[in-house]
């Protein structure tokens, strides 16, 4: 929403304050100026010049000499210029030496900082100035249609212009002599929309009275209901429609006044009666169309919704296929618009209009939003509309255009209305209570202070019930947190004290959960790994990616209907994608040793289609490259478990069937005989299709098993008194037996005396039978209230070799 | 007998004094102290002295050999401390070397920007609570006083599942939970990942984080949340910092605001990075409007609250001057390891 500051001033006339000063309080009552442009920010020195006399240049061909008087008193200067379209006598604008212009002739778009203009040599001849072109102005033809496309604005060719006095400020003459404010209205604030809604808001602001126009219409004798019946069949979509008829037209420019104005707000002038609905428009937020009289066929207007399929072709020459949803404005045999959209081909105003009818109506903001999508159209009346107009500003805004009309001798204003509005918005009643308010504000502003504020916004105060009625144009103000806001609004949101709620205490802190994934992170992180984060969705095809069977249940996902492509269209089920495709990034940028993790959810859904939320379950990625191999992962794993509570052994099982992995170098990580995640090796074919050149490996750990499992109990046990016995264990064995099975076989048969077992060598190859390998281990008993005797360790140490021997495992001798 | 000892004793400091080694002086000690010295030998020949003189010349000997001792210790340790010294000198090592340092991961910009975020609530009494990503578009726009065909649903663009579940666009869908136990007080914090239909760009992401802040209690105001949030704003960007409110909307809360605070790189006097405003805009916040509490089963006539919302990003980015979004989702350690 943009308007120009002088346009607000027209109706705030006492408003005095420089710009800065109008945007922040603006913005620090409620209406946010999200910036502003001067728009004479660089034009400088630029006068009304009259041209004395014109010779040629002695030297080229192209150039003239001008000599230029530059203000009443007489004095002049003498231009060189290129310019072929002045003559003597005509008035133009004159850049003086040291001045300023927007931008050139030979450019698109104004300089940002303008181009200092100075006096100088032409192919030798003085030159002490500019005459200057709409552009140099930093304007356009658009917005200045009479003025040259390639040449000097000659402003003697302007009725209005063509008496102004010689040595006067043209910015100031052409309305640039003003500042164009761009404010972020939000939608509740459907009044603001229009000029008129600003304008009462900054009066208030600055406590000075608001002056909208004053409307009177002048009409003729005759009724408008002899011209026009309007039949509303849809009254659920249109609450209101106001027709009156206009005849006589007289179309022409409207007056450079209006012009300006439109330009301003960046509307391009078209002629009077298209300028008059835009200014309308632009006052009060109110759209307006005219239809040409004569093509309404049987003078009937009926509101009613399309027909499914129904073809109609708007004002811009398109063919739109309309349905039962769209509501459109028809005459006595076809549409003749698209309500609240666009008006139709068949019924738009023409240079050879005589009579025409001015609707001014009010549509369901909703469906016309929901229309406009449909149809991919986005008009300026549909804009307004979707906001949900107050239909009390149609009968206004339909006698602001018919007083315009009047004004500007456009037509001839036919007498009466025909007005259909059924249920008519009457004002509501608010409660207001002043203790209240103040208790929701932490505030201490008496009653009287609090009227104040409401009578500058017009609402009526009745002090006997603590009633406010509200106008019907803020249909934002419902309850009393609403009264509350225009109060803290003018009150000044900075004035409001800043205190510490008091009341009861609480128990701040983190759940189990985050706090489980603060260790994990600072675990992590102490190995070497980095905090990644990845998008949740992603493309169907990484179930491809990563080798999951067509019938592997991680298929079964979350699907988003409107994703912003393929892309990102589902949830993802496990979360590798996005650790690989970063691993891929920092494998091609060449970083070395790369270790990254991730605590983000992914999403199982319960069942297919989804009709319930599904489990969102929180994983710990870890993923690295370089520097580390499977065992480095794995002794990470371990550290992370023992550090979130799962200090008890983890097993490793070599059955993990993850198709991504490697097939021989993948295990799931048990705790107890829960799966608490998988670690491994990326498979080949993985890195291939992630471009990745090197050897990677992932961990993940399911965390809410983990959380689940943890336990961060602490219980003391006494430092050893008595001496440690050790024994070493040198075994031979298949290749395939695992030393987690030797293992296992230690600790089951190991007792109470088992301190523990550390694997120290596994040897293949030389004196080893083929498909056998070479185990040993160092096993240390001891005893908390003794020391040990040779026979107990023989005891355990023949235990401990009858179940390896059971493995088929032997000494090594 | 004296004169021999005192004679003694001054050849055996002699010879200490003109030691010039650690073997010098152990030579020392064993000819006078040793088994076969000249001072054992001394003590060898008491025996020749007459008894009653016996004390008193041992008494002499004594003396002389503890003198002695003394001394040598004394050179001994004189020696030992120049030795030390040479050795260390010789083992000089150059400290400006690289150091050895153990490969660190660090914690991405976010979760540090969140951790300060959580720190500084949960001093204040704050609980730090999680919500689902994939949300009831009842509890995401419905119970947030977003009704179907809100232009507001509009204006978030939403990522659907279908029509009644939405990723969630907002943590203030969090609110509605923990409206809904019932348990008054509350102070909470929520942060989470919230998703929106934007196009990745230098500013957008279809994906990015928010922490939703609520408190509900009986004496709540609208200058609490103020006082609330210049306190934060304070902890998270330092001490000088002030704060702005305006006047906003948000359909679950009224009176609503967004915060702005003094732009920390010129402190207020406008520079490019504030964009000469001198304030740049933080976050969004209100007073509960009474229909969410009511909807969510909360007298409005009994209790109030304040809401904020907080981007994760947006304190990220402006924290760290980091000016692409989308590095934070590329995960480049060059990157990472920044922070």
């Amino acid at each position: 929403m943009n308007t120009p500051l002088s346009w607000i001033k027209e109706y705030v006339p006492e408003l005095n304050c420089t710009t800065q000063e109008y945007v922040d309080a603006m913005t620090l009552s409620g209406t946010k100026v999200e910036g502003y442009e001067e728009l004479d920010k660089n034009l400088e020195k630029i006068v009304v010049g009259k041209i004395l006399k014109i010779e040629k240049h002695p030297d080229a061909d192209k150039l003239i000499i001008c000599q230029v008087q530059i203000s009443e008193e007489g004095e002049q200067v003498q231009i060189v210029t290129g310019a072929s379209n002045v003559k003597e006598g005509d008035k133009i604008p004159v850049v003086l030496d040291g001045g300023r212009v927007a931008g050139s002739a030979h450019d698109d778009k104004p300089h940002p900082d303008g181009i200092k203009i100075k006096k100088g040599k032409l192919r030798g001849v003085e030159s002490f100035g500019m005459m200057c072109s709409i552009d140099e102005l930093g304007s356009t033809t658009d917005m200045y249609p009479d003025a040259a496309p390639d040449g000097i604005y000659i402003l003697s060719d302007n009725e209005t212009y063509k008496d102004a006095p010689i040595g006067s400020s043209v910015p100031e003459l052409l309305g640039l002599h003003d500042v164009v404010v761009e404010y972020e209205v939000t939608s509740n604030r459907v009044d603001c929309f229009g000029i008129l809604g600003i304008a009462r808001e900054a009066a208030a602001t600055f406590d000075k009275p608001f002056c909208p126009p004053v409307v009177k219409v002048t009409e003729n004798s005759e009724k408008t209901s002899d011209y026009i019946s309007v039949d509303v069949q849809a009254t659920d979509l249109c609450t209101r429609y106001v027709a009156k008829v206009v005849k006589n037209i007289k179309i022409a420019p409207s007056p450079e006044w209006m012009q300006r104005r439109l330009a301003a707000i960046g509307i391009r002038p078209i002629n009077n009666i298209v300028d008059i609905t835009n200014y309308v428009m632009a006052e009060y937020s109110q759209p307006m169309h005219a239809y040409d009289l004569d093509t309404i066929a049987e003078k009937k207007i009926v509101v009613k919704r399309a027909g499914k399929g129904e073809k109609f072709t708007t004002l811009d020459g398109q063919e739109r296929e309309l349905d039962e949803s769209i509501l459109t404005i028809c005459d006595g045999e076809k549409a003749i618009g698209i309500a609240g959209i666009m008006g139709g081909e068949n019924s738009k105003i023409t240079d050879d209009v005589t009579t025409m009818l001015f609707e001014a109506a009010c549509f369901d903001g909703t469906n016309i939003r929901l229309s406009g999508k449909k149809l991919g159209m986005r008009t300026d009346a549909q804009a307004k509309f979707e906001k949900g107009l107050d239909p009390n500003t149609a009968m206004e805004a339909m006698n602001r255009a018919c007083q315009l009309i009047t004004e500007l001798g456009a037509g001839e204003v036919v007498g009466g209305y025909v007005d259909i509005y059924p249920e008519e918005r009457k004002p509501e009643h608010v409660a207001y209570h002043v203790e209240k308010i103040n208790k929701l504000l932490g505030t201490d502003i008496d009653e009287d202070t609090m009227i104040g504020y409401f009578e500058k916004l017009d609402f009526a105060v009745d002090r006997e019930k603590k009633e406010l009625i509200i106008p019907t144009w803020r249909q934002d103000i419902k309850c009393l947190a609403d009264v509350a806001e225009e109060v803290a609004r003018f009150y000044g949101y900075d004035k409001i004290p800043m205190t510490l709620p008091s009341g009861s205490c609480t128990n701040g802190g983190l759940t189990l959960k985050l706090r489980v994934e603060k260790i994990v992170r600072n675990v992590a992180e102490q190995f070497g790994f980095c905090e990644a984060m990845t998008y949740s969705f992603e493309s169907p095809k990484v179930f491809d990616k990563l080798r999951i069977e067509e019938k592997d249940s991680l298929r079964d996902t979350v699907v988003i209907t409107n994703p912003l492509g393929e892309d990102y269209s589902i949830m993802r089920t496990l979360p590798l994608n996005g650790m690989l495709t970063s691993l891929a990034t920092n494998y091609n940028r060449r970083n070395k040793d790369v270790r990254l993790y991730e605590i983000a959810n992914i999403y199982i859904p319960k069942a297919l289609p989804v009709t319930e939320l599904p489990d969102e379950r929180t994983q710990l990625t870890l993923g690295m490259f370089g520097n580390g191999d499977f065992f480095d992962l794995k002794g990470v794993v371990e550290e992370v478990l023992e550090a979130a509570g799962l200090k008890e052994m983890k097993t490793y099982n070599p059955d993990a069937g993850k198709n991504f992995l490697h097939p021989g170098r993948q295990a799931n990580i048990l705790y107890g005989d829960k799966v608490v995640g998988y670690l491994g090796e990326v498979h080949p074919e993985v890195l291939d299709s992630y471009d990745i050149g090197t050897k990677a490996y992932v961990a993940v750990l399911d965390m809410p098993t983990v959380v689940e499992l943890s336990n961060f109990d602490i219980k003391y046990t006494g430092i050893a008194k008595y001496p440690a016995v050790s024994r070493d264990l040198s075994m031979v064995m298949k290749k395939d037996i695992l030393v987690g099975q030797v293992e296992e076989v230690i600790r089951k048969n190991g007792g109470k005396l088992l301190e523990n077992c550390t694997l120290f060598d596994v040897y293949e190859g030389e004196q080893i039978t083929e498909g056998y390998k070479s185990v040993a281990y160092s096993i240390s008993f001891r005893a908390a209230d003794h020391t040990l005797e040779e026979k107990e360790i023989t005891n355990v140490m023949d235990k401990i070799l009858k179940g390896l021997e059971k493995l088929g495992i032997e000494l090594r001798k | 007998m004296k004169e021999k000892l005192k004679s003694l004793k001054d050849s055996a400091l002699e010879q200490i004094n003109a030691a010039q080694h650690l073997e010098a002086l152990n030579d020392v000690r064993v000819a006078f102290l040793g088994k076969k010295g000249e001072l054992t030998s001394v003590l060898k020949s008491m025996k020749d002295v007459a008894p009653e003189d016996r004390p008193k010349v041992g008494q002499l000997v004594n003396e002389a050999r503890e003198e002695i001792e003394r001394i040598l210790e004394e050179k001994k340790a004189a020696f030992e401390k120049k030795l030390r010294e040479e050795k260390m000198k010789k083992e000089t090592i150059d400290v400006t070397l690289p150091a050895k340092k153990p490969m660190m991961g660090h914690r991405h910009p976010n979760t540090i920007a969140l951790e300060e975020i959580e720190r500084i609530f949960v001093g204040m009494g704050y609980e730090v609570l999680e919500g689902p990503e994939v949300e009831m578009d009842y509890y995401n726009f419905e119970a947030l006083n977003i009704p179907a065909n809100h232009p507001a649903k509009d204006e978030q663009d939403t990522f659907y599942i279908n029509k009644d579940i939405v990723l969630r666009t907002q943590t203030s869908s969090i609110q509605v939970h923990e409206l809904e136990k019932g348990k008054v007080p509350i102070r909470i914090i929520a942060p989470g990942r919230v998703y929106r239909s934007d196009e990745v760009d230098a500013t957008h992401s279809p994906t990015f984080h928010q922490v939703e802040g609520l408190v509900v209690d009986k004496n709540v105001t609208f200058a609490d949340l103020k006082g609330t949030l210049q306190q934060f704003a304070k902890e998270i960007f330092g001490e000088d910092t002030k704060v702005k409110f305006r006047p906003h909307h948000f359909p679950f809360t009224e009176p609503s605001a967004e915060m702005d605070v003094s732009c920390f790189k010129c402190g207020g006097k406008g520079c490019r990075f504030c964009k000469g405003e001198g304030w740049i805009e933080i976050l969004g916040c209100g007073m509960v409007h009474p229909h969410v509490l009511e909807m969510s089963g909360i007298d409005p006539e009994e209790y109030v609250g304040f809401a904020f919302g907080v981007g994760l990003e947006r304190i990220a980015l402006l924290k760290y001057e980091i000016d692409d979004m989308r590095l934070l989702y590329e995960n480049d350690v060059r990157f990472l390891k920044q922070f």
